[in-house]
């Protein structure tokens, strides 16, 4: 036997991330191509590639500031960012599901997405808007919340100076019911800004600009790579967290640097993007279901399907009932449950 | 001296499990913690191991402190094989074994041709190689309790630690694993101490016998020793009758009802 044959995965590998990131970049171009303005494809097409460095100083532009606009300046980002968010929402899902070896588990499970949710809530109804933050005063709320919740569920579960995966989900359960009826009440509280809350809670990629891409890329990225390099542990702790301590895994140490950076960048999400749902806890199912166990596999083919899978959504969002939007929470479940359900129903064995 | 465990005491919940434990174990050699259930041996087990940290006490392994080892530098001496050892998860019996070389790898390092031939050595060793592809869901569980020896093995350590490895398997299966613990004894001049339950096999595979009874040791010594009538019936409540047995001479139970 060859040593060739003893790295199957990167072979899997080596064939599934071209395929994606085609599919990505196929789906990229279709989305910047529907909307609710009349443009023609050829227009589209050069004014993207008149951002490209040296193709781009190449084309005469002979289009409008506007289409320009609607394609550069509100198109794109909204596209990029459901690319960044689906990535990150699915990578944490994969992380959470893989240390709290959880099948339930998503990224909102240790109650990130309630504290943010809380924090955006505040905002909204109060209208406060700090003078250092600007608009970013949301974002930054809701992501300080919810790392605030993360260290109120993390302390919660700690017992005896360690921490128990079935206490850990338990008080992120008992935080998330806390924080879900202050949000409750809230919302009672509000009857004029009821809507916006809601449609904030339920997830949207609205009124995206530039600025939010600049600043969730380096969490994501950060946190992807951070993440690649502990692939091997977290493939250990799925046989067992004795098992891996017996193996040299110091079982406490990874399972929180893991939970950390997992739940930065879901925060980092949130706090742009609301919660959407589905896309953390189905995408990682789906990919498990059709490659396997192994998270050198799971990891960075789920990052790829969630993007694709919510730049389809947010797609279908803006134009199914176009000039209306709905919310995406609703699209990718919609999506996403009934794919997941006939993969369940494929599938003879069970596999988590 | 492979193994020194002073004076351990462990309580968990306020009970108290282990009351000052004390004994030492040979390079080489084979040792066997025996007695009735709720005596502490698991427990003791995994004080030995580092996953507990005695309430009192210390353990040493060849004269250094367990507790200020790091887990990966442990791993490289010491490694153990629970009752269930793995899940059976769909991971391919290569990729498990493979993971036993982990110690072995600093953290940006990946897994090399020396892990990848040292694994396929140990799966024709331990006669896997026909499963290397197959997942863990799939194997039977004595099939699994081999992957995890195999795993051990891949650890390439001095001290083997099993707690009841036997549990769960026929007798066809609860001889090839001991045999397989035996012959890599044999070959590498490893360290085994095993919890085991079924006193026959312990007075056949083990060089030394430990009685625990309520936490505390009854008796440390050969199975000559160890299984003998008066020490059995005060501790499992039980009349055996002791036989030698037939080829080998060690002493072997028989229970009347």
């Amino acid at each position: 036997m060859t040593s060739s044959q003893h790295n199957r995965w990167l072979k899997k590998l080596i064939i599934w991330i071209p395929f994606l990131i085609a599919v990505l970049i196929l789906a990229i171009m279709f989305s910047v191509s529907v909307g609710s303005a009349d443009l023609d494809l050829k227009t589209i097409w050069f004014i993207l590639l008149s951002k490209l460095p040296i193709i781009g100083d190449a084309i005469e532009p002979n289009w409008t500031v506007n289409d320009e606009t609607i394609v550069w300046n509100i198109r794109m980002p909204r596209i990029i960012l459901a690319v960044l968010v689906g990535a990150a929402l699915a990578a944490s899902g994969v992380v959470y599901q893989g240390v709290l070896r959880n099948p339930l588990a998503d990224p909102y499970i240790l109650g990130v997405s309630s504290g943010s949710a809380l924090g955006a809530s505040l905002v909204l109804l109060f209208g406060i808007e700090l003078v250092i933050l600007g608009q970013w005063t949301l974002p930054v709320v809701a992501f300080l919340m919810g790392l605030i919740t993360l260290v109120i569920v993390y302390f919660l579960a700690k017992v005896n100076g360690r921490l128990q995966i079935e206490t850990l989900i338990l008080s992120g359960v008992v935080v998330q019911a806390f924080v879900g009826a202050t949000i409750s009440l809230i919302l009672a509280l509000s009857e004029q800004k009821m809507q916006t809350i809601m449609y904030w809670i339920m997830g949207s990629l609205v009124l995206t600009d530039w600025s939010y891409n600049r600043v969730v890329f380096p969490f994501v990225i950060i946190g992807i790579l951070i993440i690649l390099f502990m692939i091997r542990e977290l493939n250990m702790l799925v046989l067992g967290e004795e098992a891996a301590q017996h193996t040299g895994v110091n079982v406490q140490r990874v399972r929180l640097i893991l939970l950390v950076v997992a739940s930065f960048v879901t925060g980092a999400a949130v706090s742009v993007s609301g919660t959407i749902g589905f896309v953390g806890l189905i995408v990682p199912h789906i990919v498990r279901l059709m490659v396997g166990s192994d998270h050198r596999l799971i990891f960075p083919i789920s990052i790829l399907g969630g993007a694709i899978f919510l730049v389809g959504a947010d797609t279908i969002a803006r134009t199914i009932l176009s000039p209306r939007e709905l919310p995406i929470g609703i699209i990718t479940a919609f999506l996403g449950a009934p794919f997941f359900g006939y993969l369940l129903r494929k599938r003879k064995t069970g596999y988590f | 001296m492979m193994l020194q465990v002073e004076s351990v005491s462990k309580s968990l919940n306020e009970q108290l499990i282990l009351d000052q434990v004390s004994f030492q174990v040979k390079k080489g050699s084979c040792f066997g913690i025996i007695g009735p259930n709720g005596s502490g041996k698991s427990t003791l087990l995994k004080n030995i191991s580092g996953y507990y940290r005695p309430s009192s006490g210390t353990v040493r392994i060849q004269g250094e402190e367990i507790h200020k080892i790091p887990r990966k530098k442990l791993a490289q001496k010491v490694a153990v094989l629970s009752q269930e050892a793995l899940s059976p998860y769909p991971v391919s019996v290569f990729d498990t074994v493979l993971m036993g070389r982990y110690p072995h790898l600093k953290w940006y390092q990946r897994e090399g041709k020396k892990d990848f031939d040292k694994v396929e050595e140990i799966l024709e060793l331990t006669e896997l190689s026909h499963l290397q592809n197959h997942t863990l869901d799939t194997l039977s569980g004595g099939e699994r309790q081999r992957v995890a020896i195999a795993k051990a093995m891949a650890q390439e350590p001095e001290l083997l630690l099993l707690d009841e490895p036997t549990t769960y398997l026929d007798i066809g299966h609860q001889i090839s694993i001991l045999r397989l613990v035996q012959t890599w004894q044999n070959e590498t001049d490893l360290t085994v101490i095993m919890v085991l339950h079924d006193l026959n096999l312990a007075s056949q595979f083990c060089d030394q016998l430990l009685l625990l009874h309520r936490g505390k040791v009854v008796k440390i010594g050969t199975s000559k020793e160890v299984i003998k009538k008066d020490m059995l019936e005060k501790v499992y409540e039980t009349i055996p009758e002791i036989i030698p047995h037939p080829k080998t001479d060690v002493p072997q139970i028989l229970l009347g009802v």
